[in-house]
């Protein structure tokens, strides 16, 4: 089986300081990848280099596309990049605010991505954003609200909705869960675990928050001052850390 | 040629009206597209027309005829002054008749007489940016435009249908230029906008946010819309009261303190001009408001 998205000698500096450095790794289709670390490890900086939303200092991104295979994505023009950003591509920011617009309804903050790329009957798009807000379990009653009026969690799955409206193979995610109470961050997680699964979706997601992997993801990569340190199966890593970071990382897990 | 010594001909200088000229012809060039210039300071106040104005002193020669309407009507005090400032700086020709005319500075109207070659309709532009609602980053609108990425300006007449039951918008509807640009065609009402595509030269002055764009003659313009809920140039269910017209733009007018109305042309000069050749209402009376103009 050949990767879906396939990264290679990826860094990124700030400066003279090492956001990430050193960054190689495979995605397969379906697979969900934990990125964990405490604050600063470069958790962030790696998400937004892989995603294009940061131009990284060297490396490769190579994307499996529909069209012409292997390519990296770094290299693409950017109206292409565009394209995969809003079609085959998602990012699902920590704070949805970031990536909702608030002033627009949550049919039109789900309608955005078709109208994008180019559906223009207004019926169908309303029609896809009522099945995508019951997906996300908003109620249908609320469409043409604006999310000022919604609570963080649904805030957070409508940027969910209008994200994978698309229906787009690849999603990052920046502590979906982050900022949220522990009880709705259950919900969100059952919600994120069911999509990933009757999608067929492949998943970066980024937390430091070693349930949120646990939960998700297939695989791990452990980072520290901007080097990935450790990776591996969710399970191996988390139940036999190898390096003393990791060991660091699950212990204190287990002590709170 | 007597002029006035104490300015330049159309008060501005002439590095000025060069500097202008080129943005124009980069305009004409590029249909639709914002091109940025250094906009002058002006003896009016922004939202007086400044950047219309900058346009027309940079395109009137001494030879020319000039209309100024504000709303279709050539004797509001926006209209008025902005002749008397040509008149007194560039001491052209003036008309309230839009066949006499061969540069019509405008503002929310576009004439209902159609315009011809070699005639050039000026627009006093205030928001030139179309995107400017939804998205309010210039370097994103930018990035917008280069990459022809407007599926932002749909969701815009998404949320209207959304909210109203249909597209709401009914001045400044945008418009795709030369099947490439999204433009605001300024506070124009749509009623106007099938009448873009013209045989004259349009050019757009945004004088206070410095942008200056342009409709080529006979060029393609198509206001948007979604398959399900088409475009239409709506206009108020009446014929005009004083000239019987059932084909312009109408202008609701209260005409007593009963609430009382009636609907006449906005654009005056069409309006007596049929007068004046014997046109007159099919009946007269004053009406209650049917539909009326948003
Ligand atoms: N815009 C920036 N400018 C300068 N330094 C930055 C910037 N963003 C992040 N950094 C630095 O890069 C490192 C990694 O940060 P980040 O990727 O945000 O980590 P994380 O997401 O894991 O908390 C940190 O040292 C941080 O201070
Ligand atoms: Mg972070």
């Amino acid at each position: 089986m050949t990767p879906l998205f396939s990264v290679r000698d990826l860094r990124k500096t700030y400066g003279g300081r090492i956001g990430c450095t050193d960054v190689s790794f495979d995605l397969y289709p379906g697979e969900v990848m934990g990125i964990v670390g405490e604050s600063g490890s470069g958790k962030s900086t790696l998400l937004n280099c892989l995603a294009g939303h940061l131009a990284p200092d060297a490396g490769q991104v190579f994307y499996d596309t529909r069209h012409s295979g292997m390519l990296d994505t770094l290299r693409m023009a950017e109206p292409e990049r565009r394209m995969l950003g809003r079609t085959d591509w998602a990012f699902v920011h920590q704070n949805a605010r970031d990536g909702l617009r608030m002033s627009v309804s949550a049919g039109g903050n789900v309608g955005e991505r078709l109208m994008a790329v180019g559906a223009r009957h207004y019926g169908q798009i309303r029609a896809a954003a009522t099945d995508w807000l019951g997906r996300v379990e908003i109620d249908a009653g609320r469409i043409d609200d604006r999310p000022s009026a919604f609570s963080g969690g649904m805030q957070q799955r409508l940027q969910i909705a209008r994200n994978l409206v698309t229906g787009p193979r690849l999603v990052f995610m920046d502590e979906p869960t982050g900022g949220l109470d522990v009880s709705v961050q259950a919900r969100l997680l059952d919600l994120l675990r069911g999509l990933v699964r009757d999608m067929g979706l492949s998943a970066i997601i980024v937390t430091h928050d070693l349930a949120v992997v646990r939960l998700l993801a297939d695989r791990l990569m452990v980072m520290k001052g901007g080097h990935v340190v450790e990776s591996g199966l969710t399970d191996q890593v988390l139940d036999d850390p190898q390096h003393g970071y990791t060991q660091l990382l699950v212990s204190s897990v287990l002590q709170a | 040629m007597t002029q006035d010594t104490h300015y330049n001909f159309a008060y501005l200088d002439e590095q000025t009206k060069r500097m202008i000229r080129r943005a124009l012809l980069k305009a004409m060039a590029i249909p639709g597209y914002q091109v940025p210039f250094a906009s002058r300071e002006m003896p009016m106040p922004y939202g007086w027309g400044t950047g219309g104005v900058q346009v027309s002193a940079a395109c009137l020669t001494p030879s020319d005829t000039l209309k100024v309407i504000d709303q279709g009507a050539d004797d509001t005090t926006n209209a008025v002054s902005i002749r008397k400032f040509f008149e007194k700086t560039a001491q052209v020709a003036t008309t309230e008749s839009t066949r006499a005319a061969s540069l019509i500075q405008t503002r929310h109207r576009i004439p209902e007489e159609p315009l011809r070659e070699g005639q050039i309709l000026v627009y006093q532009v205030p928001i030139p940016e179309p995107l400017r609602f939804l998205e309010p980053r210039e370097t994103e609108t930018r990035k917008m435009h280069a990459l022809q990425d407007y599926g932002l300006m749909h969701v815009k007449l998404y949320e209207d249908i959304a909210r109203h039951g249909n597209i709401a918008t009914s001045y400044a509807y945008p418009v795709k230029v030369q099947g490439r640009y999204v433009m605001d065609p300024s506070p124009i009402p749509k009623f106007d906008n099938p009448k873009l595509r013209m045989a004259a030269i349009q050019l757009f002055g945004a004088g206070r946010e410095q942008r200056i764009y342009a409709i080529p003659p006979y060029t393609d313009v198509v206001s948007l819309d979604f398959e399900d809920h088409p475009f239409e140039p709506s206009k108020a269910n009446h014929a005009c009261s004083l000239c019987g017209a059932d084909h312009t733009y109408l202008d609701e007018v209260i005409v007593d303190d009963r609430g009382g109305r009636m609907f006449v042309c906005s654009d005056t000069d069409y309006c007596a001009t049929r007068q004046a050749t014997g046109a007159a209402p099919a009946q007269t009376a004053t009406s209650q408001p049917q539909e009326a103009q948003p």
